[in-house]
């Protein structure tokens, strides 16, 4: 079981950076949501992996870690989701906002390749006008 | 159970859900603006009873909720997190004096998320459980996207969205850090966790340093440390000028983190952890220090460089705090409350140069400041520029002084060169920002000329606020020796780490009997 946990957040860490470091907001933002599932992962296995066994206290069991799995990393791993949840609702509500007013989804608001096609026409363009002076 | 340490985070909490109720258009501008105020007199009277009882040698630990600390959370109330309290709430009113000109009718809901951002500033400066810290961090952070994008539009929302996806792989950092440490350490318990760090077996320590390096990682990306102080210039500079005068003290919040942190887990008495991080921490802050004067030199929009000095100022810190003496790290604390004063003057400052031009361009080459404020906006550069830079007579002067004279004869030649020639650069790019904005005359064209007449070229509540942040810059300077005295005790205190985690194992529940 421990593997099995262990290699599912190895491969939720490595998607999510290589999605994080790419260049549409889109891919940004589920490298996010995929970076934080894996840490969400991460905080619950910090209790270590029980099966069976109840986070709240019964009567009649003796109140220590032989009987109960731990409660902490669970009400942190809850904090933890609800918080990403909400990052990830104003990331996205932002990423659509900066599409609109900017008309490019790329994360630099702008497209690399439309940018270099203008400097190359404004140097055409220059070009031509010096030859045009120069008779 | 004196109730004072919850104050300052529960107050504003209260205040933005106030805020929230009074922001329809019925009740007007002015109500929102009194319940804000009301809220924020509140918070500072708070501060200021917290700063008066912190100045004790008892450190204040307040249970959450009543349950002890070994099960619950704990706030915890020493010199300086009151002393930074006290700055969050006099920065907070000169912001919301700034804010009160206009900018608060254009920004919807920024009352209630101005209130926010000093609730988690406070709860971040006064926590004493490194997950709460997290939360707080958190709340601080996403009213600081609410307060930096709201009313934006355009090029502002690119630049929020490499903020706002920076912040979060940050907190997802600090996330995965704190389950580590948890599942390695059992706590979360700052104090507590200063034994178990002290006390990790050989076997499991170079995951305890994983983790450890993680967490200084997140506080250095929050404080803009050297590789990681990319997007700050855009956004600092992208943000409106009340907002961007308070996140002056958002990178204090991961200096201070680093700080805390520092004392309390790598003291002398943590064995293999004792000054776990400095040997990469200081070099960085040094290269920091140098590039972002030289970000000062190059800096070619006013906002870009005052961006650049709050930089600096955290560079400047993390070299005070990493010499590791007492004298060096009190010297570091009125260093740090001055600099979070000047740089947000500065950034009100070159909002108003700015303004008066119009749409036109904010290059420094080319702005000229309107003549209506020229002479006020340039008093004003100047007692600020004096301040930030150094120079006799003012507080950074006193500051750097203080931090130099306390740097052990060992450290003296990196220390002594990379900040002087640090304020060496920074005072030539102000000197040249300041002659070519102020000094140079020079006719508006038309649409400038025209936007000028259209605007007020002086609003009284703006320059109130500078003046206010100036003033507090003066008074640090003639107040000087009760304020090192101050900050001197509190270096001590946290030099006694120890002390506190009997201080917090001594504090019981005053009711509940679990």
């Amino acid at each position: 079981m421990e593997l099995a946990l262990a290699s599912a957040i190895g491969v939720l860490v490595f998607a999510g950076v290589y999605l994080l470091l790419r260049a549409r907001s889109f891919d940004v933002i589920l490298g996010l949501t995929l970076l934080s599932y894996a840490t969400n992962l991460l905080i619950f296995s910090s209790g270590r992996l029980v099966s069976g066994k109840p986070p709240v206290l019964k009567p009649g069991l003796e109140a220590d870690l032989a009987n109960y799995t731990d409660p902490l990393p669970q009400a942190l791993v809850l904090t933890a989701i609800v918080i990403g949840f909400a990052m990830t609702a104003v990331v996205i509500v932002l990423a659509m906002r900066s599409r609109g007013d900017n008309d490019s989804d790329h994360v630099d608001a702008e497209e690399p390749i439309a940018r270099e096609q203008q400097e190359r026409e404004l140097l055409v363009r220059e070009r031509q006008q010096q030859k045009g002076d120069r008779p | 159970m004196t109730h004072l340490p919850i104050l300052p985070i529960l107050l504003p909490l209260v205040g933005g859900a106030a805020a929230l109720f009074v922001e329809h258009r019925r009740y007007g501008t002015r109500i929102q603006r009194i319940v804000s105020w009301l809220f924020m007199l509140a918070t500072l009277a708070a501060a200021l009873a917290l700063f008066a009882t912190a100045d004790g040698d008892q450190v204040l630990v307040y249970l959450l909720g009543d349950w002890p600390s070994r099960l619950g959370i704990v706030l915890m109330v020493d010199r300086l997190s009151a002393l930074m309290v006290l700055t969050t709430a006099l920065l907070g009113a000169a912001c919301l004096l700034h804010a009160c000109s206009g900018w608060d009718r254009r920004a919807p809901h920024f009352h209630a998320l101005f209130q926010l951002q000093l609730a988690g500033l406070a709860g971040a400066f006064l926590t004493g459980d490194i997950f709460n810290l997290f939360v707080f961090f958190e709340v601080m952070l996403i009213a600081s996207y609410g307060l930096m994008l709201s009313g934006g539009r355009g090029v502002r929302m690119s630049a929020g969205l490499h903020y706002v996806a920076f912040n979060i792989t940050a907190s997802t950092l600090f996330l995965i850090a704190l389950g580590l440490i948890y599942g390695l350490l059992g706590s979360l318990n700052m104090a507590e966790l200063s034994e178990r760090i002290a006390q990790v077996a050989p076997e499991t320590r170079p995951l305890v340093q994983a983790a450890l390096g993680l967490l200084l990682v997140v506080f250095c990306a929050k404080a803009a440390l050297l590789p990681m102080y990319l997007w700050l210039p855009e956004a600092y500079t992208r943000a409106p000028a009340a907002v961007a005068a308070l996140f002056a003290i958002m990178t204090k919040v991961g200096v201070y983190a680093s700080l805390r942190v520092g004392s309390l887990w790598f003291g002398p008495e943590a064995g293999a952890f004792a000054g776990f991080g400095q040997a990469w921490i200081v070099p960085a802050a040094v290269a920091g220090l140098g590039l972002s004067a030289l970000g000062v030199l190059a800096a070619a929009r006013l906002r870009v460089l005052v961006a650049y000095l709050v930089i600096a100022s955290a560079s400047t810190l993390f070299i005070a705090f990493g010499l590791d003496t007492p004298e060096a790290t009190a010297a570091g604390m009125y260093y740090m409350v001055h600099s979070c004063f000047v740089a947000a003057a500065l950034f009100m400052i070159a909002d108003l140069v700015r303004r008066g031009r119009g749409d036109a361009s904010s290059d420094i080459r080319e702005l000229i400041a309107p003549p209506a404020m020229r002479r006020t906006a340039g008093v004003m550069y100047l007692v600020a520029a004096v301040a930030v830079a150094g120079l006799p007579p003012l507080s950074g002067f006193i500051g750097k002084t203080a931090i130099l004279a306390a740097t052990p004869a060992a450290d003296m030649d990196w220390a002594w060169t990379a900040i002087l020639a640090g304020s060496f650069m920074v005072i030539v790019g102000l000197t040249r920002a300041g002659s070519r904005i102020f000094w140079r005359t020079g006719t508006l064209n038309e649409a400038e000329a025209a936007a000028a007449g259209k605007r007020p070229p002086l609003r009284l509540t703006e320059s109130t606020a500078i003046a206010l942040l100036l003033a507090l810059a003066v008074a640090m300077s003639l107040l000087a020796a009760p304020l090192l005295a101050y900050t001197q005790a509190a270096a001590e205190q946290l030099r006694a780490a120890p002390g506190y985690l009997e201080t917090v194992r001594d504090t019981l529940p005053a009711w509940r009997h679990p």
